[in-house]
């Protein structure tokens, strides 16, 4: 059984309230940080071996020792709460459930990056959570962990939260900062990257909800503690949202030491699949990863069992692996329709595309057209070469990874599922009514090499 | 300082050149000359922030410098990276990039109306060219194209948003150019709209430059629409005084008349700098002052683009030796009819019906000088064996 490091007490009576969590040992890292040099903290979180949450999974005791210091110029750490990815839910759960670890992780954080001014930009649909944030923020400040002269430190801090407006986009670092900015929310184009340019032309870090949690157990145990936590590369504790046809959807915090198997069918954590149906594909990180059919997803090309990590997950790279992405791990039976299932996905990212580049914003609407006409009984062989064509040169050729996004899932499912689609192909009418496959898939497949 | 003046070493496809740090690779390439240099479509020197959007100018890096010669594992928007010290670029010879490109190009098209034939752009249209060079012949979209409904925009500029490929081009304008900006892009993706915000005319005095950094016929010169094709139109270099812009001009005419007046362009359809200066024209310079009267002409435009526009005025092109001289090794050509003697035919001394036999030049020739028919005879018996006499 998973040690929590986050979410351990969010079934206590009361946890949103000051009071009730601090008792329960809240704010101790602050206390601790505060004492502590700005550096050293920033070298507990690169022992610590963290890896960002947000879905790329970068180290984030490396970005925060990017982050420039000029003469004269603030810095700023920036929340990213936008969580929009198909399939996430985690960050919603967490602020919901426990606000006051977040804000505990933001002063810790602001103040190993000595940012005075801190937000937390947080998605639009979100609202009740926003307020249970700003309430949390109030108390804080009331007893003295945020505003001026904090526990006699001499640091100042104050949090704010902004609201989004409902775009996916605005989850891509440079476009929430656009957008923090007041202004639309497109995505910059990099160089300079927000460490050096970030928020009102300042040097910005950000990051994701769970990872600026996950730095207060980082501080309270210490680096080391929690590096030996998980295996390899993937260190600490990940919080997955599950859903799909499982029996138990639902927020889970595991160490990345159990395999896929287990946190699909054991009753711990999704509780296997509903009605006796058997698991025919499944999406481990987020909508924008690669969808991976049963039999790859139970075990790796080699034959390896797949665990839930980093290394595991991407184990085979794009041909037959996927990726942890931001933990939104969705499962499909074997009466879902691929086809279908993608059409909806690239009907979301034609919608979100923010339309700055022209293999995005073009080729986005394209790919959602095609599927339409596979989907609803109009399919030619030739589409599906032509979705290939379109994918293959989004990929890699965009300003932002939105468009890489639209172009893997799409990848994925054609690599994996090609005769699924040439199904709805050659019965026409028949894929109006049904759904294709009734357990085909269930079995395991052979590996598709490319 | 002397570290601003360092020149970094760059090479692409193969050719060599030395620029001062800070430039971009697209720059760079297009000191090299037009050979190497990349496509552009939303890139434009004089608008700040501008480029990066449209990816036409993607190319690979091959090696990213002398000290980390690793090649970039993605294709780089060209007008948004800087070059280092001992780059190594690839653009027309990689095939990775022609095959970008070639996307790029299908993608700007599927929504474009493809309208040309009644486009007041055509000929001087960036996509045109574009298209010509890397699209295909047909088109795989079979879907409805998104449309818009035409616009005009104030008393010159009609907005006809159908044709627009989103380059942001006329923001910045709008944003650097003019006082207050009226215009923008509204929604997002590809149902974006440009359009004046809450129904504002774009009213302003510089506000006509748009058209000119437009690459497409999305924004057109309403007091000039339909009214001609640009190829049939001759440029003229012209200037007046005047106390709001520079006056200095391309008048666009046709006979004497001038049926539009743009800004003066550089080879890669840019707006000219002149004295140091982005040579912007005013609104009254384009769109009032219609007469040649208004205007000191100062002589004809040499256009030096890859174009339509440029028909009959190639800057750059030289006439290509006449290879005849070559081929007859010195000899010359004996023509059937020579066309200065056809003239003779008008001089009533001969009654053609008379002539057995086809007339040739030889018909017309004085026949008192005999002697000057025979030789000419015994010539063309020389070359081409024709037994046929007169
Ligand atoms: C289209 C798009 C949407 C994104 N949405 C989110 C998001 O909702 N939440 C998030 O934390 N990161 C999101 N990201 C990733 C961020 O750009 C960024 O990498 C992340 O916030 C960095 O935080 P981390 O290092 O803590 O993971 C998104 C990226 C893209 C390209
Ligand atoms: S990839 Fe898509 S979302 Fe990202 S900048 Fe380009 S058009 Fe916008
Ligand atoms: S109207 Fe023209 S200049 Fe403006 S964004 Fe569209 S194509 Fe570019
Ligand atoms: S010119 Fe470089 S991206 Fe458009």
């Amino acid at each position: 059984m998973t040690k929590k490091l986050l979410l351990d007490k969010v079934h206590v009576e009361g946890i949103r309230n000051f009071d009730v969590y601090r008792r329960e040992g809240g704010y101790q890292s602050v206390e601790k940080a505060l004492k502590m040099q700005q550096d050293d903290i920033v070298e507990e979180v690169k022992k610590s071996g963290l890896r960002g949450r947000g879905g790329a999974g970068f180290p984030t005791g490396l970005k925060w020792s990017f982050l420039a210091k000029p003469e004269g110029l603030s810095r700023y750490l920036v929340c990213n709460a936008d969580e929009s990815e198909p399939g996430t839910f985690k960050d919603r759960y967490l602020m919901e459930l426990i606000p006051h670890l977040l804000i505990e992780g933001m002063i810790v954080s602001s103040y190993a990056l000595g940012s005075t001014t801190s937000y937390i930009y947080i998605r639009g649909e979100y609202d009740w959570v926003s307020d249970i944030l700003d309430k949390a923020i109030d108390e804080a400040k009331q007893n003295g962990f945020l505003g001026k002269n904090i526990l006699g430190s001499g640091f100042d801090c104050e949090i704010y939260t902004h609201r989004g407006a409902g775009a996916y986009i605005c989850g891509e670092e440079t476009a929430l900062l656009e957008s923090l900015e007041g202004k639309r929310g497109l995505p910059r184009i990099k160089p300079p990257f927000p460490a050096v340019k970030g928020v009102w032309d300042c040097p910005t870090v950000v990051n994701n909800v769970e990872t600026i949690a996950a730095v207060v157990p980082i501080i309270n145990d210490g680096g080391e503690a929690y590096s030996k936590i998980g295996v390899g590369r993937s260190t600490g504790t990940k919080l997955i949202s599950a859903c799909g046809n499982i029996n138990k959807p639902g927020v889970y915090e595991i160490d990345m030491t159990i395999s896929v198997e287990e946190f699909i069918y054991s009753d711990e954590y999704c509780g296997g699949i509903p009605n006796g149906k058997r698991l025919k594909a499944c999406i481990p990180g987020g909508s924008s990863v690669p969808i991976l059919p049963a039999n790859l997803l139970l075990k790796t090309a080699k034959g390896e069992t797949r665990m839930m990590n980093y290394e595991s997950l991407s184990d085979g790279g794009f041909a037959t692996g996927s990726m942890m992405g931001s933990g939104g791990f969705i499962v499909l039976d074997e009466d879902q329709c691929v086809v279908r299932h993608t059409l909806t996905l690239a009907r979301f990212y034609h919608h979100e595309s923010c339309g700055q580049c022209s293999p995005c914003r073009e080729g986005t609407g394209w790919m959602e057209k095609v599927f339409q006409k596979i989907e609803n009984g109009k399919g030619e062989m030739k589409d599906i070469d032509l979705l290939w064509d379109i994918q293959r040169r989004i990929e890699g050729n965009t300003i932002c990874p939105l468009g890489d996004a639209a172009a893997w899932p799409v990848a994925a499912a054609i690599r994996h599922f090609r005769d699924e689609f040439e199904w709805h192909i050659n019965n026409r009418e028949e894929c109006l009514i049904r759904n294709y496959g009734l357990a085909h898939y269930a079995d395991p497949l052979e590996a598709v090499v490319s | 300082m002397a570290e601003e003046q360092q020149l970094f070493k760059i090479t692409i496809d193969g050719i060599t050149i030395e620029v001062p740090q800070g430039t971009t690779v697209l720059n760079a390439a297009r000191m090299i000359g037009k050979e190497v240099a990349p496509p552009a479509m939303c890139y434009y020197s004089k608008l700040e922030g501008s480029g990066g959007k449209c990816r036409t100018c993607l190319v690979e890096v091959a090696a990213g410098s002398t000290k980390d010669p690793r090649p970039m594992p993605k294709l780089v928007a060209s007008c948004r990276t800087v070059v280092m010290d001992g780059m190594i670029v690839k653009n027309k010879t990689s095939e990775r990039v022609i095959d970008a490109r070639n996307g790029i190009v299908e993608y700007l098209l599927i929504n474009h109306p493809l309208d040309c034939p009644i486009c007041d752009q055509a000929g001087e249209c960036h996509l045109q060219d574009l298209g010509y060079d890397h699209g295909l012949a047909g088109t795989r979209y079979e879907f409805k194209r998104r449309t818009f409904v035409r616009e005009d925009i104030g008393p010159y500029v009609q907005l006809h948003m159908t044709r627009c490929i989103l380059c942001y081009r006329c923001v910045y304008v709008a944003d650097q150019l003019t006082d207050h900006r009226v215009h923008g892009i509204l929604d997002r993706g590809d149902h974006s709209d440009i359009s004046t915000y809450v129904s504002k005319a774009i009213d302003n005095d510089f506000s006509g430059n748009m058209i000119d950094v437009c690459p497409v016929g999305a924004l057109t010169d309403r007091t000039y629409r339909f009214k001609n094709r640009v190829w049939f139109l001759k440029p003229m270099d012209a200037h007046r005084d005047c106390d709001k812009c520079c006056g200095k001009v391309t008048l666009w005419n046709r006979g004497d008349e001038v049926y539009r007046v743009t800004a003066r362009k550089d080879p890669w359809g840019e707006v000219q700098e002149i004295d140091g200066k982005t040579a912007w024209i005013c609104n009254t310079c384009r769109f009032e002052k219609k007469k040649a009267s208004d205007w000191t002409i100062e002589g004809p435009t040499k256009i030096d683009r890859h174009s339509v526009i440029s028909a009959n005025h190639y800057a750059e092109k030289v006439q290509p030796p006449d290879p005849l001289n070559k081929v007859l090794f010195g000899r010359k050509p004996l023509l059937l009819m020579d066309i200065h003697e056809v003239s003779k035919v008008n001089t009533p001394d001969i009654d053609l019906s008379k002539i057995p036999g086809p007339a040739t030049s030889t018909t017309f020739i004085d026949r008192d000088e005999a002697k000057d028919i025979e030789q000419a005879e015994a010539e063309r018996l020389l070359i081409n064996d024709h037994k046929e006499l007169p």
